[in-house]
């Protein structure tokens, strides 16, 4: 694993937030409620507070129901929240216009998600480059960058293969490349291994164990224990509150690989 | 940077169409045949009404055509003689020419017509031909153009001469071999030496009988001169059917009268007329004003492009509305993409964009298809029958234009859709 391959111009996610240890994200008070009817009103985030920061693996936790979804949706930048502020590297994201939260996904959060989400009609190399297409970015220029990141996830001999033509595992690490594609301040993974046998589960694991020793602020959203086990912290939620907060171990390049 | 990510855009359109690529073609046929309609429709329109003015501009716009007509059945009963056979008197006279020249103002010529239907033979060649009697200044007030020899002259013309002038066509057919201007032909039973060879710009007397004419050669006429018609022939010309015969008497069968300029025909039709009707106690005669026939000309071509248009419209609406159904349901189909692409950075705009230009390729693909197919068609029909077509450039970028038009409007609520949904919710679609 190359760092420099991780940032675009050989900084780290570190270098764009502050020091290691600095919060990227601040949430404070935040509330989330569905109307869903005059007497039928559901309070999906009941007062939130939580800081994350740099460099840190998160594990978010919490049965169906817990409010789980909505945390991430919010933090993903995909809703706002009803009430509380959320603050997304230093820039309060919870007030933000439809435009400017696409802005923000496209600059600062790496998505990984359970059903990898490539779009099937475009290649691995294609897959990878959508999120700097929607930055207005030269594609010729970052093709370097976007095979190197192929490299990165051991699919540099699959960059023409459609999504149909890779295995599961595969199609995850695609996703893994496209999310660093921005270089962003936080990659987001909801049960990335929800749908892989635990063999290839705990490869793409690795993956993303090893993105955090090279210095990536990762959340990651499960309701596996095995999962959880890789984050330093793990957030349990429950009825739309955070019900425990455990620091598993401090940030240690020491953590065991494979 | 914007035109770059636009190709980008036309490119991951056309890649995502290629995926289901029945569907598109299915999809373009809407707008293919809709443009196709459009540029073959006008295109015969066109040429239909160059047809028309073309024939209405041979017959001179200075002109007015008077020519005599066989009166109705019921009041031909009353006037008709004693006699197993009837004769039939009708027409114009020799004395209607004299009026007209002396009596309307603005009027420059009287041409003066005998028309009969006679075949003309030489050696073992014998052609139905129309045997026109009329006057040596003929060529100028028909526009008819002497290619060898000379016209009838006034010498021919108070000498009665056996002599005629033929159109190239019969001159081909009658001749095959031989130098016309050095043989005579047989009109009946007399010998008429050819003096000349005309081309005619048109054949005003085509119309004359209509119905006894049909099927026969529009360029077989022989010019005599109008006194040799008249003796020769007679002014009574009988026709014999079975058992009966049947005999008319008519002087002049066509009048041509030259105006002096246009002002002077649109005030000469009237008068004509009321000069006319105060010596023919029957209506034994037409008006024809080539003028008036070429403004119709001009207005039924409007109408009719009109119609055309409205056609050619309804069925690129139709197709519009086929590519807005494709498109729903693509949209539809693809609300993951659509979900993932938000959740990477895309915008509404960018949404909208993606789904438009997939809708404007569609139909502006088909556009061009129907273009193409569309200038061939009516070279085709011009090919097959005898109708003549012009493809012209305007409809031609109206067609594509319309093409474009409907790629737009009925791409925009697609793609409307299409970014205004929800990305969780979108994110969440099986």
């Amino acid at each position: 694993m190359t760092p420099a391959a991780l940032s675009q111009s050989g900084q780290t996610a570190s270098a764009v937030a502050g020091p290691a240890g600095q919060s990227i994200i601040r949430i404070e008070a935040l509330e989330k409620t569905y109307v869903l009817g005059e007497e039928n009103i559901v309070r999906a985030l009941d007062g939130v507070d939580l800081t994350i920061n740099a460099g840190s693996f998160i594990a978010i936790m919490g049965p169906s129901g817990s409010g789980k979804s909505t945390m991430l949706n919010i933090l993903g930048c995909l809703d706002r929240p009803t009430a509380g502020q959320y603050f997304l590297g230093g820039e309060d994201v919870s007030r933000m216009s439809d435009d400017a939260l696409s802005e923000v996904r496209g600059r600062r959060i790496g998505f990984i998600f359970q059903s990898y989400n490539l779009i099937a009609q475009l290649t691995v190399l294609e897959n990878i480059q959508v999120p700097l297409f929607y930055r207005g970015q030269d594609l010729k220029a970052s093709h370097d960058r976007c095979v190197e990141l192929a490299q990165l996830v051991g699919l540099g001999d699959r960059l023409t293969h459609r999504p149909t033509q890779l295995s599961g595992g595969q199609q995850q690490r695609v996703a893994i490349a496209r999310s660093l594609v921005n270089d962003p301040l936080m990659i987001l993974a909801d049960e990335p291994t929800g749908n892989l046998d635990s063999k290839t589960g705990a490869e793409v694991l690795d993956i993303i164990t090893r993105l955090n020793q090279a210095g990536k602020t990762i959340v990651l959203v499960t309701h596996d224990d095995k999962v959880a086990e890789r984050a330093h912290r793990v957030v349990r939620m429950k009825d739309g509150r955070i019900d425990q907060d455990i620091v598993r171990q401090q940030q240690s390049p020491a953590a065991p690989v494979n | 940077m914007i035109p770059y990510q636009f190709m980008i855009t036309v490119r991951l359109g056309i890649k995502s169409l290629k995926l289901h690529k029945l569907r598109s073609v299915l999809t373009m046929l809407g707008i293919i045949f809709g443009v196709c309609s459009v540029i073959a429709m006008l295109a015969i329109g066109e040429g239909a009404s160059y047809e028309a003015q073309e024939a209405i501009k041979r017959l001179g716009s200075n002109n007015i055509l008077i020519r005599s007509l066989k009166p109705a059945e019921q009041t031909r009963q009353q006037s008709s003689g004693p006699g197993r056979g009837s004769q039939l008197k009708y027409g114009l006279t020799y004395d209607d020419a004299g009026r007209l020249l002396g009596t309307i103002p603005g009027v420059a010529r009287v041409l003066p017509m005998r028309l009969i239907r006679e075949n003309v033979r030489f050696q073992r060649n014998e052609i139905p031909c129309q045997v026109v009697g009329t006057l040596p200044f003929y060529t100028e007030v028909a526009g008819a153009a002497v290619v060898r020899g000379r016209f009838l002259a006034y010498y021919d013309e108070e000498h009665m001469e056996n002599v005629c002038v033929i159109t190239t066509g019969l001159a081909r057919r009658l001749f095959p071999y031989q130098d016309p201007l050095k043989h005579a032909v047989k009109i009946d039973a007399f010998y008429y030496q050819v003096v000349g060879i005309v081309q005619e710009r048109s054949q005003p007397e085509q119309r004359s009988q209509a119905g006894k004419m049909e099927g026969q050669p529009l360029d077989n006429n022989v010019y005599i001169p109008l006194n040799t018609s008249r003796t020769r022939f007679g002014e009574v010309l009988i026709r014999r059917s079975a058992g009966s015969f049947e005999a008319e008497e008519v002087q002049l069968h066509q009048v041509t009268v030259q105006m002096r300029d246009l002002p002077a025909v649109e005030t000469a039709d009237p008068q004509i007329k009321t000069m006319l009707n105060r010596f023919h106690d029957q209506n034994d005669y037409e008006i024809i004003v080539p003028l008036q026939l070429l403004r119709q000309a001009e207005q039924t071509k409007r109408i009719f492009n009109i119609v055309l248009g409205s056609i050619a419209a309804i069925s690129l609406l139709v197709g519009g509305i086929g590519i807005m159904n494709i498109m729903l349901a693509t949209v539809t189909e693809r609300t993951r993409e659509i979900g993932i692409r938000r959740a990477l950075g895309a915008k509404k705009a960018d949404i909208t964009m993606q789904f438009l230009v997939e809708t404007v390729v569609l139909a502006v693909g088909g556009g061009l298809i129907g273009v193409s197919v569309g200038i061939i068609t009516p070279v085709l029909v011009s090919h097959l029958t005898t109708m003549k077509t012009i493809v012209t450039l305007w409809s031609v970028l109206l067609a594509f234009g319309i093409s474009g038009a409907v790629g737009i409007i009925f791409g925009l609520y697609p793609a409307k859709a299409a970014a205004n949904l929800d990305p969780i919710e979108a994110l969440r679609h099986e």
